[in-house]
């Protein structure tokens, strides 16, 4: 079906939201090519589901699409419009399934050697919409939090080797208290400035209490049921002979939370969806605790684009086969906590360019901590880049400092 | 607050001073002789950064090299060529990035001085590692499923070099992790295929059938799978085929294959070993070996990716120093270690860093060969970009073949 076919009945599968939506734009979605708008309906199918930051965004790119002259539509889609179709790919039903669809075209642009131009259409679509999209200030500059090494007494491991040229090597720091003291620093910056999902705290272990309103929680071991119970269908779809890795990878991408035991109520759809997509959509975050928390903390960032984001690493357990992780999930497994400080150190590392990646980078600050000890590392613009402090710190100084 | 200005060295920030570095770069590429093993690295990075900046736009000189005639004419009649691959590529970040280099200690010091080293080996296809290395082998981007066990579209090496030199099917054979990999020995192509390939020996299947069901549990470090996703992770199933491998070729009785078996650490470990014992038994003129133990980073554990980054180091030098210590093989085997293809940088949003190869980037598609053997230039490194595609073309020259519908071109500096 070409886009131009496109009618409003043709959405009667969507969530009432995202139905609504699309049939509102449904003289612009027929203007646009082929090879884009099921990349476009596939961020808009969750429209029910998704975080205000990313429904502002799929609004403003409607918006800006809409405001172009046909002729300026055209030469933005020009990199779109050039690239080729396979015969089996013109016959899909991309509007009722354009997650599908837009699998099945990225493994053609592979095979037709297309994937090149298509990253360069592509990236010059963000940078274009980017540039068009009027910056709004943060009513707070962002603070990202990473506290690794939990579980380990001591390590020979340089810690915050690529941050460090960034900001503020800490050596002194006093570690007492140090999590209440963090968290607590969350919770003020949620009642500071209650946005919703706008302060988060991910945790690779058992979450801690949290004293306020405002904070939005995922933790790994909350969702030990839903991760049992995801690795048990996977398992079965294994064994049953689901035909390959794309199959699985469908089958995970159309499971719901129900289906996994999380909630399917209206006013958790939006968390529980998010957190069975960490499991469903990430790699390793169902059998790695370390790999969890870096992938929820990208993924919360990118998505939910928060003012804050607290992510507190565990130890992950031990690697063992991969098909026993998945086929024999231990309730108690044995743990790996100093391979899981070189983990979390990454993870350190990929939470703060993922932070830098946000809106207002140059405002933002960023505060490593290894979990009680006296090694931290900040990263702010009132702090000076690459330099070394031995002057004894506790951390909620440390954090004051940030943007005083 | 009181802070001090680093002045310890962190990796990091420059090592050393600008000028420094360009001076032994300008010196390296200009007499294609790094003088030590930091030099070479040096050059190697350098090269790379040119690279990068190329593919950005921005432009640089070339760093074509000009080699002088080898001793051609010196060569032994006997040759053979040994090729290892690693399926799950290794960053330079990683490896030879300053930071990466404490990772490679083998490749570093022991391998690259006695190497003609590409420094930029570009991969144009798919970057899976089942159909990439499909590629590598047949010489031509192959486009089929990489997830699905089916033969390459093309003729491989391996044909080539049997049918074009009449060569038995003891000659040519391939090592590699055990899922998909069983079928990349031999093409569909007409005229090829048909029991012309190489033999494929899958040292996990093989370890799978030769243990009883009871005695998995003791060896399940070297029958772990991370092919590509760590979602999907078929059975690893042993048959009465792997069973005949292991007595008639590699002439081992089972129990003293699962005994050795248990003194090794992971899955290449297990390939490796393999390998030496098919050196030994069949001496075979063509040796493909695939390691795969660093596609871990797909799980997203940095750790175990770097762990598998350093024992495939060690296990590079360990086959290279297993050829010149076997009589079939020592002075007269060419050795090649290139990774199929690179992962993701961490500055392309698209991806996540080192988890992935999806996003298509430049440094996930490019990466790097090592040539060593009799008649090799030593110590030289070639900045020019090559396409993994040159490596078949390279083997037919090499060995006398023609790879007549494989892509890509001869590299002239190992030749």
């Amino acid at each position: 079906m070409l886009p131009s076919q496109l009618k409003a009945r043709e959405f009667k599968g969507y969530p009432a939201e995202a139905r609504q939506l699309a049939i509102s734009h449904l003289d612009l979605l027929r203007e646009l090519p082929a090879s884009f708008v099921p990349l476009l309906l596939r961020e808009l199918i969750e429209y029910d589901w998704k975080f205000p930051a990313e429904r502002k965004q799929i609004d403003r790119q409607l918006a800006y699409l809409g405001s172009l002259s046909a002729s300026q539509r055209q030469q933005m889609m020009a990199g779109f419009e050039q690239l080729r179709f396979s015969p089996e790919l013109d016959h899909f039903n991309w509007v009722k399934a354009p997650t599908l669809f837009s699998e099945k075209l990225a493994a053609y642009f592979w095979a037709s050697h297309q994937i090149d131009s298509f990253r360069t259409a592509a990236e010059d679509y963000i940078r274009r919409v980017d540039a068009a999209t009027p910056k709004e200030p943060l009513p707070m500059p962002r603070l990202g939090i990473v506290v690794v090494g939990q579980g380990v007494t001591e390590t020979r491991y340089p810690l915050f080797r690529k941050l460090r040229p960034h900001g503020v090597y800490f050596n002194r720091v006093k570690p007492a208290n140090g999590v209440r003291t963090l968290l607590g620093a969350v919770t003020k910056r949620a009642a500071a400035h209650p946005v919703a999902y706008g302060h988060w705290y991910v945790d690779g272990g058992a979450a801690e209490t949290i004293s306020g309103p405002g904070v939005t929680s995922v933790a790994y071991d909350s969702l030990a049921s839903a991760r049992v119970a995801l690795l048990f269908k996977m398992e079965e779809a294994i064994q049953s002979g689901i035909g390959g890795p794309e199959a699985l990878r469908t089958m995970l991408h159309e499971m719901r939370p129900e289906e996994i035991g999380l909630s399917g109520k209206t006013d958790q759809a939006v968390l529980s969806r998010f957190e069975t997509s960490l499991l469903t959509e990430g790699s390793g975050t169902q059998i790695f605790s370390t790999t969890f928390v870096q992938w929820a903390a990208r993924e919360a960032w990118a998505r939910a684009q928060p003012l804050t984001l607290l992510a507190r690493f565990a130890p992950r357990q031990r690697q063992r086969p991969m098909n026993e992780m998945i086929a024999n999930p231990e309730e108690k497994p044995a743990l790996d906590p100093e391979g899981s400080l070189i983990d979390a150190d990454m993870g350190a590392f990929y939470t703060w360019l993922n932070q830098q990646r946000l809106p207002g980078a140059e405002q933002a600050s960023f505060l490593a901590w290894f979990e009680d000890h006296h090694e931290a590392l900040a990263i702010s613009p009132v702090l000076p880049r690459h330099t070394e402090s031995d002057s004894p710190v506790d951390l909620e100084w440390l954090v004051n400092q940030l943007h005083s | 607050m009181c802070t001090r200005r680093r002045t310890r060295t962190t990796g990091i920030s420059p090592s050393r001073p600008a000028d420094k570095a360009m001076a032994i770069r300008r010196r390296v590429l200009l007499t294609g002789n790094p003088q030590t093993p930091r030099e070479i690295a040096e050059a190697i990075s350098w090269s790379r950064r040119d690279f990068l900046r190329l593919a950005t736009g921005a432009s640089v000189g070339s760093a074509l090299l000009s080699f002088a005639p080898l001793k051609a004419l010196a060569l032994p009649r006997s040759r053979k060529v040994v090729v290892v691959t690693f399926g799950g590529g290794a960053r330079d970040e990683e490896t030879f990035m300053p930071d990466g280099q404490e990772n490679i200690p083998h490749l570093l010091t022991e391998l690259i001085p006695q190497s003609t080293f590409f420094t930029q080996v570009v991969n144009r296809g798919i970057l899976g590692h089942y159909v990439a290395t499909a590629s590598l082998a047949t010489g031509v981007y192959e486009t089929f499923n990489n997830f699905a066990e089916v033969p390459p579209d093309h003729p491989t090496v391996f044909e080539y070099y049997r049918k074009d030199l009449n060569r038995p099917a003891t000659d040519a054979w391939v090592v590699a992790p055990s899922n998909g990999f069983n079928r990349i020995g031999e093409s569909d192509a007409r005229s090829y295929g048909n029991g012309l390939g190489a033999g494929v020996i899958l040292p996990k299947r093989l370890l799978s059938a030769a243990l009883s069901s009871g005695g998995r549990v003791q060896y399940a470090h070297l029958l772990r799978d991370n092919y590509e996703t760590p979602l999907y992770t078929p059975e690893v199933k042993g048959s009465e085929i792997d069973l005949r491998q292991l007595s008639g070729i590699l002439k081992m009785s089972v129990d003293d294959f699962t005994a050795h078996a248990r003194t090794l650490s992971s899955p290449d470990e297990l390939s490796v070993y393999v390998a030496r014992q098919l050196m030994r038994q069949l001496a075979p003129s063509l040796l493909w070996i695939t390691l795969h133990d660093m596609d871990v980073a797909h799980a997203g554990a940095y750790s175990l990716y770097i762990e598998a980054i350093q024992r495939t180091d060690r296990l590079c030098a360990e086959i290279w120093k297993t050829l010149q210590s076997e009589p079939e093989y020592a002075g007269k085997t060419t050795m090649f270690v290139l990774p199929d293809f690179g992962r993701d940088s961490d500055n392309d949003s698209g991806g996540n860093g080192f988890q992935h190869h999806r996003t298509g980037d430049p440094l996930s598609r490019t990466t790097w060969m090592m040539v060593m053997g009799p008649g090799i230039r030593e110590n030289a490194v070639v900045g020019r970009r090559v396409q993994s595609l040159d490596l078949v073309p390279t083997l037919g020259s090499l060995l006398g073949f023609s790879p007549q519908r494989a892509e890509g071109k001869p590299l002239t500096e190992v030749l």
